[in-house]
């Protein structure tokens, strides 16, 4: 008895351990979200002066309903849209496509094409943005929606690509030659038979490029330079004035800009967790 | 149904031959096992017969009409895959009736074929379920579902019984068969394993390292194999291999010939067609045409290394020569290991190959194999 005991306490020490260490890792992550909703909340009086508070005495709804209806931020949101959305879909199709010619077939030059999509993605940013805009400026694509979304798509698929090729590779060959032996064309096997199965894959690759043009900041801010053409992370900038920042605001704001990357990941997130463990059980 | 025709079809992969040169011709119904060890190029041939790999060279019919260039959906044939990649995401009954959607047939009939091939094949209480709910005997038998729904010119099979375990196979083997002789559809089999070329061929093609070694009914194959290969690689277990020379007087100075073994034991055997005194020779023995004798003085000694009893049957390992022989008998052996035996050979089974070249010669009673048919 005594050693059952025992082990019950060191099991409940172990588990006791084990969950404190995660609610710790938890609350690590979401502190700073926690901490947008808090100030977004606060009243601009009692901001400064109640000082480091958990939950502000008073909360207010008034940051949001500036945000929403006296500033220029319903625009930036609705081109982050545009954008985004836009960049997601052109890429994941591409990425499709590229990734499954990868996983498939053997042609010449295909080591060289993915040294060269590897190459692309060791440069930091920063060091293309002035040939980015040189190339763009003569094209009338700066301070345009377009030339971000080419911008990204060109950034996002080499990664995308290789997100897409390890989907397809995880699929057997076989089920698109049957299918090809059914009565198929290649290209209608791909979309028939593979195409379904990789869903979960089409989906990881969407939110990925979708966030990452969501929140892209750096070619924003440089190739854009209208209100017009602003995306939300340019916009969130304009609540810093001279004198001084709207942090109240701000907050509103960047808590407006979560919802739709939280609902784009509701949307695909039973298709991400099977896409993130595919292949981890055998079927 | 129709005839297939293979033509001089040749197989590289940059400087890498895979096939050399394969000519066969497989007649209206007849069921043909490709069998050979890994790597043989008898995948690569069922294969280029699908449409699923490009022929360097050469041609491939079916019923009278080239398919070189046709792809794989215009050849009307079905094809069962090991792994039967059945589509993960559609039910058995979708499964089964795709290539019939494919092909626009009208809904009853789909219907109709389903129902038929269900009840053929014990599929009736399943129809709706997914792949993922299935076993492996109901997933393989699917994939024979999908291919017998379509009624296609020719059935090609790629080792479709290899995952499953050896009593399911044993089962699976027969009712392949069965459905062979209902359907009698043209049937293009691969597998590595002997025993089902053995069981379910018409006619056996033993292929190796790209070549078809040898051609013929399982029977013929396993009695008069072409040479050291199909000998060593159809049997189990299987057959013996003793190198030596070949001799045409014995000691007594009678008109026998015989083999000398390494260790100056003579074996007899029948006159060698095209065979020459002291040459290189391998003489080869089925396990079951090497009996174990009481008498010392008309067998040969041999160390016992192993008892390995099969139920029906015992297998004696014995040390002859210095080689390992293994010996089939229906007996109850209880010999101690080490202990010596006395075997004899039956000379009318045993075989003769040219070392050097590897071919069997032989006995001159026998008819060239250029004569047969």
């Amino acid at each position: 008895m005594t050693l059952t005991g025992h082990t019950s306490t060191r099991k409940m020490l172990y588990w006791g351990s084990h969950y404190l260490m995660i609610a710790a890792f938890v609350i690590f992550a979401l502190f700073p979200l926690y901490w947008l909703l808090k100030v977004s909340v606060t009243p601009n009086d009692i901001l400064y002066t109640e000082g480091v508070r958990m939950w502000p005495s008073r909360t207010t709804w008034d940051n949001y309903t500036f945000v929403l209806t006296q500033s220029n931020f319903p625009h930036y949101f609705m081109n982050s849209v545009i954008v985004a959305g836009t960049t997601a879909a052109v890429t994941t199709v591409i990425a499709a496509l590229t990734g499954y010619a990868f996983s498939r077939f053997a042609f010449r030059g295909k080591v060289i094409i993915v040294a060269l999509m590897l190459i692309t993605q060791m440069f930091p940013l920063v060091m293309l943005i002035a040939p980015i805009f040189k190339i763009l400026a003569p094209l009338g694509l700066t301070d345009s929606l377009t030339g971000l979304i080419i911008v990204y798509t060109a950034f996002n698929v080499p990664f995308a690509t290789f997100l897409m090729q390890s989907f397809f590779d995880g699929i057997p060959k076989d089920l698109e030659e049957a299918a090809m032996i059914d009565g198929n064309t290649r290209f209608e096997a791909f979309r028939a038979i593979i195409l379904p199965l990789t869903l979960p894959g089409v989906a990881a690759t969407l939110g990925f490029v979708f966030t990452a043009a969501w929140s892209e900041l750096l070619f924003a801010l440089m190739l854009v330079s209208s209100e017009s053409a602003s995306t939300f992370p340019v916009g969130l900038l304009s609540f810093v004035s001279k004198f001084s920042v709207d942090f109240g605001q701000m907050m509103a704001a960047g808590v407006l800009a979560l919802i739709p990357a939280c609902l784009f990941f509701l949307l695909i997130q039973r298709y991400l967790v099977q896409g993130l463990t595919a292949g981890a059980v055998k079927g | 149904m129709a005839s297939i025709e293979i033509a001089n079809a040749r197989k590289s992969y940059g400087a890498v031959d895979v096939l050399h040169g394969i000519d066969l011709n497989i007649s209206d119904g007849e069921f043909i096992v490709l069998v050979g060890p890994s790597g043989c190029g008898k995948s690569t041939l069922l294969r280029m017969i699908a449409g699923l790999e490009d022929i360097t060279s050469g041609d491939i019919s079916i019923a009278g009409n080239v398919v070189n260039d046709l792809q794989p959906k215009d050849r009307d044939i079905a094809m069962v895959f090991q792994s039967y990649a059945l589509y993960p995401h559609m039910s058995v009954a979708e499964n089964m009736s795709y290539a019939l959607t494919l092909r626009k047939t009208a809904k009853e009939k789909i219907a109709d074929a389903i129902t038929n091939v269900a009840d053929i094949l014990g599929l009736s209480a399943l129809l709706e379920r997914r792949p993922k709910a299935l076993s492996g005997g109901q997933r393989q038998r699917v994939a024979m579902g999908r291919a017998i729904v379509r009624k296609p010119q020719a059935f090609l099979f790629d080792e479709p019984l290899s995952n499953l375990d050896a009593r399911l196979r044993e089962q699976m083997r027969t009712e392949i068969r069965k459905l062979h002789r209902r359907l009698g559809a043209t049937s293009v089999y691969v597998t590595h394993d002997q025993i089902e070329a053995m069981t379910m061929a018409d006619r056996i093609v033993a292929m190796h390292d790209g070549i078809i070694q040898q051609v013929g009914s399982p029977v013929e194959i396993y009695d008069h194999p072409a040479n050291i290969f199909v000998a060593s690689f159809i049997g189990s277990p299987a057959m013996n291999f003793l190198e030596g020379t070949y001799e045409t007087k014995d000691d007594n100075g009678s008109d026998g010939a015989g083999i000398c073994l390494s260790d100056g034991s003579l074996v007899p055997v029948l006159h060698a067609q095209g065979a020459t005194t002291h040459q290189a020779a391998t003489l080869g023995a089925r396990p079951e045409h090497i009996t174990i004798v009481s008498d010392a003085n008309s067998g040969l000694a041999a160390r016992v290394d192993l008892i390995e009893p099969m139920g029906l049957s015992t297998l004696v390992h014995a040390t002859l020569a210095d080689k390992p022989i293994k010996i089939f008998t229906m007996d109850r052996p209880d010999y101690a290991v080490d202990s010596t035996i006395h075997v004899s050979f039956d000379m009318e089974k045993v075989h003769v190959f040219d070392t050097k070249s590897e071919l069997r010669l032989p006995p001159i009673t026998e008819p060239h194999p250029s004569h047969r048919d």
